[in-house]
């Protein structure tokens, strides 16, 4: 028998928590709770993205949410001993969740309800702010709802940062039968999570940005493009578009306003390529992952022919949030052409990793030592590598720069979907640019030939740079000169941004740290 | 190993029949073939092709497109490595020759014995708390060669 008021305790459901315990630590506090007849209540909510402190377990007490962090199975009985389930003090105890420096000098714009409510219950997800803008838009002429989203500055968040206003503008004035919205979720680059956090943690969320953006442009259909590498989000968003279908916020007449939109979900089979938006409609279409030449652009040639809006999850997720606060909120955040928060992901040897929500223009330096606490190896940072595969390394030399597209743009680098790997000091960097080339070679969809030979020929070159290291100078110089000019090939012979930014690795890689090439 | 041409055209048709309201379905008949069967073979490529008026090098092509996709059974456990970026700066490279060594098998392939296969896989999504792993689907973070050992053994004892 369990006595007294039941606690309620919530622990990630998040695939990242769960990959470093959080289920075991769910069923030991049920065992524990049981054989004390403790009254326990666990809601499996995502994460807050402070994954060095995962598995983190809060203790919903008068005080707020008092949290406990990294907890393994082994910690529970000591925890409870302590008294956890009344929010007391222990060694692991972090306090009250919301006040951690570390989340309270955020701006959670687009992720202000991760790790915050239940993601499997869409009460929870009204009660704190969600289907408000639904509401606002249903009674919206279409035109007013693209404006807005073109007056917040919102970019597209995916990586080519196309103003998203504009796209939906575009699809706006197509006369069609049938319009899409096709949303990117192949979140494949390296030391990102963002997108899956949400799918994961706020689903309602992306389901509200979509339905908004059909609204929007005259779409009545929407599609989620999944990556097969996140089973767990497939089963979170199966789960939450069920909800929303039978509670009215999908299906053919929305909150009973005659208007209709619905989504389905497709899973992609591990080709990053089908991150690009062309190469992306194909696969939706049910066919390899080849790239289309463009134009037409998908906004008027898109899905099965279709003016379709191709926008990122955490473009869509934020969509919500700009209807219901208005675009100049969203836009009295960031820097220059940089508009609203950004969700960037920090990861790789980093002591800190995780989830820094923030305006744009945060330097890399607040970011890897401020939020991050530096090397997880406790050696000296070397490089940071920002925006996946095809993004530039930066030496530390150039941490000052801010995280905002114009900056990153002129120390040619690019901030892409907003990931940052951290390398110390014991990274090799001709490796790294190998290993750039390698990585467009296994995943070039073969369609173009900057891309599929001479990513391969990349790699050869490599081989041969990094075997001949402390020969003779003269053919390691006449090997660089080959390889810049391969860069030049790929860079302007490709058809997309895979063999076209490739160069971008490999250059930065050499630029930056000579002394690896030699 | 053969699987039986009766469970393969049962497969086969089962999933044709469920998406066939559906647009462009090929990738969702793979899927379901491959969840049901462990593989998308041959005569499964045949069948589809047929189904969906389409040419079997058509079907074929998408199926060796895609790296999720096999046309033989994998092991019993199947332990596919982050290679990614963030995994490397975390001694990804590190565990990854550990695993062959262990496992005795190299990437991208099955033991001969027929109990594991070993592949490379780019980017889980886990990147803040790498290097990264699955282990028969289950995503493992922080992992290092004793956890890998164990969950392996573990399958293997099961």
């Amino acid at each position: 028998m369990s006595s007294g008021a039941a606690v309620t305790v919530y622990i990630p459901g998040d695939s990242s928590a769960i990959s470093i315990g959080a289920h075991g630590v769910a069923s030991q506090l049920e065992l524990e709770c049981r054989q004390r007849g403790r009254a326990l209540r666990i809601i499996r909510n995502g994460s807050r993205g402070l994954y060095w402190l995962e598995p983190l377990l809060e203790v919903m007490t008068p005080a707020g949410r008092i949290a406990y962090g990294p907890v393994t199975k082994s910690d529970v009985a000591s925890l409870i001993d302590a008294g956890m389930l009344e929010g007391a003090p222990h060694a692991l105890c972090l306090g009250n969740i919301a006040e951690h420096p570390w989340l309270r000098s955020q701006q959670r714009l687009t992720g202000a309800r991760l790790g915050v409510i239940d993601p499997t219950d869409i009460d929870d997800y009204v009660a704190h702010g969600g289907y408000a803008a639904l509401s606002t838009a249903l009674t919206m002429p279409p035109a007013d709802i693209v404006r807005i989203v073109t007056d917040s500055g919102l970019r597209g968040r995916g990586g080519a940062a196309f103003p998203t206003g504009i796209k939906w503008q575009t699809v706006h004035d197509q006369q069609a039968a049938q319009k899409y919205i096709a949303c990117n979720a192949d979140e494949g680059d390296s030391g990102t999570f963002s997108d899956r956090m949400i799918m994961e943690g706020d689903p309602f969320a992306l389901i509200e940005g979509m339905t908004i953006a059909g609204l929007a442009v005259g779409a009545t259909q929407g599609y989620i493009y999944l990556r097969v590498e996140y089973p767990h989000a497939a089963r979170a968003l199966a789960r939450a578009l069920g909800i929303a279908r039978e509670r009215g916020y999908l299906g053919p007449d929305i909150r009973e306003s005659g208007r209709s939109f619905d989504i389905a979900i497709r899973i992609g089979a591990g080709a990053y390529i089908c991150g690009e938006e062309t190469s992306m409609l194909e696969s939706l279409e049910g066919r390899r992952g080849e790239v289309r030449v463009r134009p037409p652009l998908p906004a008027i040639k898109g899905l099965f022919g279709q003016p379709t809006v191709v926008n990122n999850v955490i473009t869509l997720a934020t969509v919500p949030v700009i209807l219901a606060r208005g675009a100049q909120f969203y836009r009295d955040f960031g820097v220059g052409k940089s508009r609203g928060t950004i969700p960037l992901q920090l990861a790789g040897n980093v002591k800190r990793g995780g989830l820094i929500e923030r305006a744009f223009g945060l330097t890399v330096n607040e970011l890897v030592y401020d939020y991050g606490g530096g090397s997880a190896s406790g050696r000296p940072v070397r490089t940071v590598q920002i925006g996946g595969p095809l993004g530039a390394y930066l030496p530390e030399s150039e941490f000052d720069t801010p995280l905002e597209y114009e900056a990153l743009t002129a120390k040619n680098a690019l901030l892409g979907h907003g990931g940052v790997v951290v390398f110390d000091d014991t990274v090799d960097m001709a490796h790294m640019a190998r290993y750039a080339l390698e990585f467009c070679a296994i995943e070039s969809c073969g369609k173009c030939t900057p891309c599929r030979i001479g990513s391969t020929r990349g790699v050869e070159l490599m081989d041969r740079l990094i075997a001949g290291r402390s020969g003779p100078s003269g053919e390691q110089r006449a090997e660089l000169g080959l390889l810049d000019e391969l860069c030049d090939t790929m860079l302007a012979g490709s058809l997309c941004g895979l063999g076209g930014m490739t160069p971008f690795p490999v250059r930065s890689a050499f630029r930056h740290f000579p002394e690896d090439f030699r | 190993m053969n699987i039986d041409s009766a469970a393969i055209e049962r497969t086969v048709h089962a999933a044709v029949t469920r998406t066939k309201h559906e647009a462009g379905p090929l990738l969702e008949i793979l899927h379901a073939v491959q969840n049901e069967l462990g593989c998308v073979p041959a005569a499964a490529v045949t069948l589809i092709a047929d189904s969906l008026n389409l040419s079997r090098a058509e079907v074929h092509g998408v199926v060796s497109f895609y790296h999720h996709f096999r046309e033989q059974p994998a092991g019993s456990c199947v332990v596919k490595l982050c290679r990614a970026e963030a995994c490397q700066a975390m001694n990804g490279d590190a565990l990854a020759s550990f695993a062959t060594r262990h496992l005795g098998v190299e990437f991208g392939a099955t033991r001969a014995d027929g109990a594991v296969t070993l592949e490379n896989v780019y980017c889980l999504g886990n990147c803040a708390c790498a290097p990264s792993m699955t282990i028969n689907g289950q995503l493992y973070g922080r992992a290092n060669p004793k956890l890998l050992e164990e969950l392996v053994s573990a399958v293997e004892n099961a």
